[in-house]
């Protein structure tokens, strides 16, 4: 215990550091994959912008990026993540790599998700005259709120899990402090706080995510 | 001129594997649907009904082939006159396929919505059509909470929303109960009656087309066989195709396996006697045989009721003095059809 009292700020900043990094990747990886999965869903034959072409490269973009292990994908994709935000290392990188990675593994989930509404009630929004863009924002999404919500609240779990391995291109959170603070230094107690934290932060996410999904599916 | 006219159309689709034959959903159909008509179009499952239907309001592209709705030729237009052309076109389907995010009044109010009507009077219109449909005391609950009735009764009001001229119905009562379906038929009849909507129903019961139809078309192999008369084509069917299919919806004429049935449990000559409205009534027929001193049973058909008139086919067994058989049936054969059952040997 005594370990841990003089680094509990520290805690609370790589808390909050954990917090920062899921919270943006979630926005741009969770924007990227809806996009990604919407173009995966649509494309596909016998849907709303049927296009084999299209749909044969974001599939193979998908299955090629998807498998990748995250700590690998983070090293490879330094160089871009240098070039598209300045920097190779710290926070902002970190946030680039996992937004990316996460748009890829979050296209399929939702492409999954979408595949669950009927094509009937597609159809039915066809037969009355409205157009394939409405169809897709106004009726598709929310026809599929439910599961998508339940999706991303996966992914929330799973992106927590990947900000984990920040400390190797330099960034903080969570995961860097227990191996920094716990681990070199043999505190296990130290080690045992971050996850506590990571349990915590995990099960209020899924509680979010069960209730709102609950709502959407009014049950 | 027809309101809805099909002139030589086809739709073909891929082969569904590697090496299979491309398959003619709709193969050079011709078809005139008039304004006020209820069409019925009947066949079995896999004639080419469905896709039929779908090429009125080009949910599917034509192969080849002219459509003309109201005149407009529908093969030749682009999406956004598409767009225009489903506004006046209703469907409803065998699944209902309502929206489930959607509330009742949600779902009535959506094509409203597509159409761009201004929104103060979206709320009028949606009362005014679930009224019309008996439901507006559901207008807040969710698809999930409505019976199989109460769900169709939903998708007619979504059809009808933006006032369309034409619609379609694709096995719109096949998931019901009878006692629903009977509800669904009426609320179609009235829409027919009260708004003047000519109506386009597909099925494959012929209760539905007995008690809506004022036309069938009797489809099979993407192909219209035989049409006309709701009356004509079920109490006389010329083509053969078509009388197949007659003879599976209406308890008529037993086949061949039946007949041989029928002989080893009744002795005496078999004789189907076919009525239709205007000729001889049944009774005639029974007090010719008493006459006679004919014995009969009556062994296997039935009788049926269209829009108040009445055709069927009666199986008898007649038994009795051979000659008086003889004479009783050439008076029959003078005033029906009677066809005797050729004797076993
Ligand atoms: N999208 C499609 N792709 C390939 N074949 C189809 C498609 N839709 C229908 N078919 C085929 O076309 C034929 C007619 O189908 P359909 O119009 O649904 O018949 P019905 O409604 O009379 O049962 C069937 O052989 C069916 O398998
Ligand atoms: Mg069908």
């Amino acid at each position: 215990m005594d370990d841990l009292i003089p680094l509990l700020p520290k805690l609370w900043q790589a808390s909050y550091e954990t917090l920062y990094i899921v919270g943006l990747s979630l926005i741009f990886g969770g924007l990227g994959g809806l996009l990604l999965g919407l173009g995966l869903y649509t494309t596909r034959s016998n849907s709303l912008f049927s296009n084999r072409p299209v749909f044969g490269v974001l599939n193979v973009l998908v299955n090629v990026f998807r498998p990748i292990p995250f700590i690998i994908f983070l090293a490879a994709a330094q160089p871009l993540a240098r070039f598209v935000t300045g920097t190779g290392i710290g926070n902002t990188a970190i946030i680039f790599t996992l937004s990316l990675a996460a748009a890829f593994g979050i296209s399929r989930i939702v492409e999954q998700n979408l595949l669950t509404v009927q094509p009937g009630v597609i159809e039915a929004a066809r037969s009355v005259g409205a157009s394939r863009s409405r169809i897709m924002l106004t009726l598709l999404i929310p026809e599929a709120l439910g599961p998508l919500i339940l999706g991303y609240t996966f992914i929330v779990v799973a992106l927590v899990d990947m900000s984990a391995v920040a400390g190797y291109v330099g960034g903080g959170g969570l995961g860097t402090f227990a191996i920094q603070y716990g681990y070199r230094q043999f505190h296990p107690v130290v080690t045992w706080a971050a996850v506590l934290v990571i349990i915590v932060i995990v099960q209020l996410v899924q509680f979010l995510g069960n209730y709102l999904a609950r709502k959407a599916l009014r049950r | 001129m027809p309101l809805i006219s099909l002139r030589d159309v086809t739709k073909s689709y891929p082969p569904s594997r590697r090496g299979g034959d491309v398959v003619h959903a709709v193969d050079g159909l011709t078809l005139d649907i008039e304004a006020g008509d209820i069409y019925g179009i009947i066949g079995y499952s896999g004639a080419g009904k469905s896709t039929l239907v779908r090429l009125i309001n080009a949910l599917e592209h034509a192969t080849s082939g002219s459509i003309l709705v109201d005149g407009d030729e529908v093969t030749r237009m682009k999406e956004r006159e598409l767009r225009r052309l489903r506004l006046g076109i209703g469907m409803i389907f065998q699944q209902f396929n309502l929206f489930t995010s959607k509330t009742v009044a949600g779902n009535v109010a959506y094509p409203l919505e597509v159409a761009k009507t201004p929104r103060r009077d979206i709320a009028p219109r949606v009362a005014e059509l679930l009224d019309f449909v008996g439901l507006s005391d559901k207008a807040r609950n969710y698809p999930e909470q409505l019976s199989g009735g109460q769900k169709q009764r939903v998708g007619i009001a979504r059809a009808l929303a933006t006032s369309p001229r034409i619609l379609l119905a694709d096995e719109a009562t096949s998931a019901l109960d009878p006692e629903t379906t009977h509800e669904v038929l009426e609320l179609l009849k009235r829409v027919n009656t009260e708004f003047g909507v000519t109506i386009v129903v597909i099925t494959h019961e012929m209760d539905v087309i007995q008690t809506l139809a004022t036309k069938v078309a009797v489809m099979d192999g993407g192909r219209i066989v035989e049409q006309g008369d709701v009356f004509d084509v079920f109490s006389k069917p010329t083509e053969a195709s078509s009388q197949r299919f007659v003879s599976t919806v209406v308890r008529g004429v037993p086949s061949a396996t039946e007949l041989t049935a029928l002989r080893q449990r009744h002795p005496g000559r078999i004789v189907t006697l076919s009525f239709r409205d205007g000729n001889t009534s049944q009774g005639a027929v029974f007090s010719d045989l008493a006459r006679a001193g004919v014995a009969f049973d009556l062994i296997y058909g039935g009788i049926n009721d269209i829009r108040g008139r009445v055709f069927g086919h009666l199986t008898l067994a007649l038994t009795g003095d051979a000659d008086a058989v003889d004479r009783a049936l050439a008076t029959i054969a003078t005033k029906v059809d009677a066809t005797e059952a050729p004797s076993h040997g």
